[in-house]
């Protein structure tokens, strides 16, 4: 079918035209020898959009990615076999007290990253997350102030034309979102039920998929896939969004590239990349280099990038590349309905309940949590009967027969930031010889008791909405963030608050890996924001003269 | 939790509506490709592993003997051990084809060491006592060698053989599940709700209404 995984389709003054059924666009091209203002690494949540505004700013971007350059319309099956081609599948090693899944639960490879299958539920930090500690009592600070970044949700809600509810229930004002939320499926209205039995506020989702044609994407048609990639072009993904953005705007983008290494001179700065393209290892010239390879490679490629002068890998004086890795909680509480609810019509979160991100009385932990409605395709369901219920046999095949009766509520929480919780290099080395990340993860206590918590709310909320036979899935997480934290203390964290290296001044991180803490909530309108509001910034700051050097010394 | 597979689902075939909308040509291709895959085709496990892992996926996810072509789980298996793998492994188990060789080894000398005889040969309640055994992690250090049962168990067995399973048209029409919806979605998405293109549940005494409407899901 599909020779995006083999051919490289960026190539040759065009790049694929995602619209459109082996179509094109034009693209710019830079040769290697040119030092280019800006190279990307990832063209996910933060590469992507960085890459979209940067070159609307008038620098000269490539952005790179390992993974193919999808034409959804051509490319995408509807199967949840197949479509795991979207995956980051190369090997990975997870340990800890509470080893993490990864692949298909939470790293994407393709152009336009993990937003290629994400669940497109997009919400807003709580204004306070961003100064925890000094206003809730735990966790660290942000260097960012809430009204600037209410001021780039709203323009990321508005590129995506977030569909969502007239008035959201929770937190200061925000604009109504851009297109008219989406039907509830019977999953979300168990939801629904659920909450108004308990008294907590609940609402549509909102969520990166149109409710009504926008540009060359058709409204959502309901069929439930999301997370295997959408194959109408309704979702809102960096590859149809910013993307052919950035393309109109003199941006390049080189699929099927995997960077192996930043090369840094005598002088301590980037001079650019090592790639791997095409069966060999190339190089291309750039003036800053921007990491958006998202929580696991960002911190791989600093610690890969390790020189005689940075021995520690690069942007790591602080010892912290690697370390703060933060998950969220992705626990669910499952039932039996006598109705049939048939949860795999339709995006698979269509309701939410935001309550216990903005009602902090009672709480025995520190933190938020939200909680989603839920549509589990078949090899999911049985992965999930099988491993967290521990069914097998007849007793298996049995229980999933009662798919289309099945109904459940799943956690996104916030779990504390811990030094102890990291990515490292392993000694095993992959297809080009680098070595592989070693991931380790364990729970801490106020991590177990918000677990506890949450599934305690949710057990209670399904039974109210007349739901049966509860069971608990209890070892579950989601999203990858923190392994390079942002800061107003260089000792204390590896980027400042616009992204930038302390140490490597035309270095720079643009994605989930800045987040000192993770909230309750999905990431990725707030790593969508910062990419803005860094785009932003890099101008302000190339204006002054200051992207050369960093002219305020800051920091010890 | 129901402890009998049933036909709750009658005459309903997933695949009658491979032309309708809901199907696109790609997803044809994907579908055809696997409904083609033969079932005693292996070239990743050897014909020894192969004669265990057969007998142990068909205690995972066993198959009614009335069914004429069961699913070929062993052989989507082996297909997966040729493929990419999930992305991470845990760090107690070897990378994905050695762990799978070395826990079929455990299985079958577990059998040889209970019962003289090799995995597939012994009767089904006692593979069953092993499968429980390793799953609980219980099994016997000489026979496992270092490997984790118990991580085996949840880590290989349970991605590798549900999955495939259920990644299967058959087991799709077992559980009344739409299957491929592109470019075609749904339209009815309330309680009870069902598109004409969907299964029917057979609700008692009313089989015979379900089959009709299963007969007309690919019309
Ligand atoms: C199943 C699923 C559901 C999700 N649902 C939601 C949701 O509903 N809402 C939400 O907010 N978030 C969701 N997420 C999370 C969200 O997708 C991510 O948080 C977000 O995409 C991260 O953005 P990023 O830029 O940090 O990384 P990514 O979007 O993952 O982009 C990183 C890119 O970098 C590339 N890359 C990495 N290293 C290299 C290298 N060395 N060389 C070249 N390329 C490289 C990768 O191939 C990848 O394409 C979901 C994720 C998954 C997997
Ligand atoms: S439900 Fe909507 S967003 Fe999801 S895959 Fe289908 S069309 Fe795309």
């Amino acid at each position: 079918m599909s020779d995006a995984e083999t051919t490289i389709r960026a190539t040759g003054g065009r790049a694929p035209d995602v619209f459109r059924l082996g179509g094109w666009v034009p693209m710019r091209e830079y040769r290697e020898a040119d030092e280019v203002d800006f190279a990307i690494v990832g063209t996910g949540g933060g590469g992507g959009t960085l890459a979209c505004r940067l070159a609307e700013a008038g620098f000269s971007v490539v952005a790179f990615d390992a993974g193919a350059y999808w034409r959804p319309l051509e490319d995408f099956a509807s199967d949840e076999h197949h479509q795991s081609k979207l995956y980051w599948t190369d090997e990975r090693i997870s340990d800890g007290e509470n080893p993490i899944q990864l692949g298909s639960n939470n790293s994407g490879k393709s152009v336009g990253g993990s937003t290629v299958h994400f669940a497109m539920v997009s919400l807003r930090f709580r204004p306070e997350w961003f100064k925890s500690r000094t206003l809730l009592g735990y966790g660290a600070d942000w260097p960012l102030d809430w009204r600037e970044m209410w001021g780039y949700y709203g323009e990321v809600e508005n590129a995506l034309k977030i569909a969502g509810p007239v008035s959201y229930p929770w937190g200061p004002k925000r604009p109504r979102y851009p297109y008219r939320a989406h039907e509830m499926n019977a999953a979300a209205r168990v939801l629904a039920r659920g909450c108004d039995a308990q008294g907590y506020r609940w609402t549509e989702t909102p969520l990166a998929t149109v409710s009504a044609p926008r540009g060359e994407s058709p409204p959502c048609v309901y069929r439930g896939f999301c997370t295997l990639g959408c194959s109408t072009n309704a979702k809102q993904s960096a590859l149809v969004t910013w993307l052919p953005r950035a393309l109109a705007a003199g941006a390049e983008i080189r699929d099927l590239a995997m960077v192996g290494r930043i090369e840094t001179n005598e002088a301590g700065r980037a001079t650019g990349v090592q790639y791997h393209r095409d069966g060999r290892w190339r190089f291309q010239k750039a003036r800053n280099v921007v990491v958006a390879g998202y929580a696991i490679e960002t911190p791989r490629l600093l610690l890969m990038s390790a020189t005689t002068r940075f021995p520690d890998g690069l942007g790591n004086s602080s010892g912290l590349v690697g370390k703060y890795l933060t998950v969220q909680g992705n626990q669910a509480v499952w039932g039996q309905c006598e109705d049939e609810i048939r949860s795999y019509k339709g995006p698979p979160s269509l309701a939410v309940t935001e309550h216990f991100n903005y009602h902090d009385e009672g709480k025995d932990f520190h933190g938020g949590y939200c909680w989603m409605s839920q549509g589990p395709l078949p090899m999911l369901w049985g992965g999930t009967l099988a491993g967290d219920r521990g069914l097998w046999g007849e007793a298996l095949v049995a229980e999933m027969q009662r798919y289309n009766h099945s109904v459940g509520l799943k956690v996104v929480s916030e779990y504390m930031p811990q030094e102890r919780n990291t990515v490292t290099l392993a000694d095993e080395t992959d297809r080009y010889g680098l070595p592989i990340a070693r991931v380790t993860y364990s729970w801490c206590d106020n991590d177990k008791r918000m677990n506890r918590h949450a599934l305690d709310q949710m057990r209670m909320s399904l039974a109210g909405a007349g739901a049966t036979e509860l069971w608990e899935q209890e070892n579950d997480t989601c999203h990858l963030n923190g392994t390079a934290r942002m800061g107003s203390d260089p000792a204390t964290s590896v980027v400042d608050s616009d992204c930038r290296s302390w140490d490597i001044p035309n270095l720079w991180v643009c994605d989930g890996s800045v987040f000192p803490t993770v909230g309750g909530v999905n990431p990725s309108l707030t790593i969508q924001a910062i990419a803005c509001r860094t785009a932003d910034r890099i101008a302000a700051l190339a204006k002054r003269g200051d992207l050369e050097r960093r002219s305020v010394l800051t920091g010890s | 939790m129901s402890n009998e597979r049933q036909d709750l689902y009658p005459g309903y075939d997933v695949l009658a509506k491979r032309d309708t909308p809901s199907w696109n040509e790609q997803t044809r291709e994907v579908i055809d490709a696997r409904l083609a895959l033969d079932p005693e085709g292996h070239s990743f496990f050897t014909d020894a592993e192969w004669a265990t892992l057969k007998a142990l996926v068909d205690r995972i996810v066993p198959q009614p003997a009335s069914r004429t072509a069961p699913i070929p789980v062993a052989a989507m298996v082996d297909e997966k051990m040729r493929g990419p793998g999930d992305g991470f492994r845990i760090a107690s188990l070897p990378p994905m084809g050695e762990a799978w060789r070395r826990g079929l080894a455990a299985l079958a000398a577990e059998a040889e060491e209970r019962h003289g005889r090799r995995f597939h040969e012994i009767g089904t309640a006692e593979q069953d006592a092993i499968v429980r055994d390793a799953k609980e992690g219980r099994g016997k250090e000489a026979a496992w060698a270092g490997l984790p049962p118990k991580e085996f168990f949840s880590h290989r067995v349970v991605p590798d053989v549900v999955k495939s399973y259920y990644a299967h048209p058959t087991a799709w029409n077992e559980i009344g599940w739409g299957g491929p919806a592109s470019p075609r979605g749904y339209v009815r998405m309330d309680f009870n709700r069902r598109d004409p293109w969907e299964a029917a549940e057979a609700k008692p005494g009313q089989e015979e209404k379900a089959r009709r409407e299963n007969r007309r899901v690919g019309r």
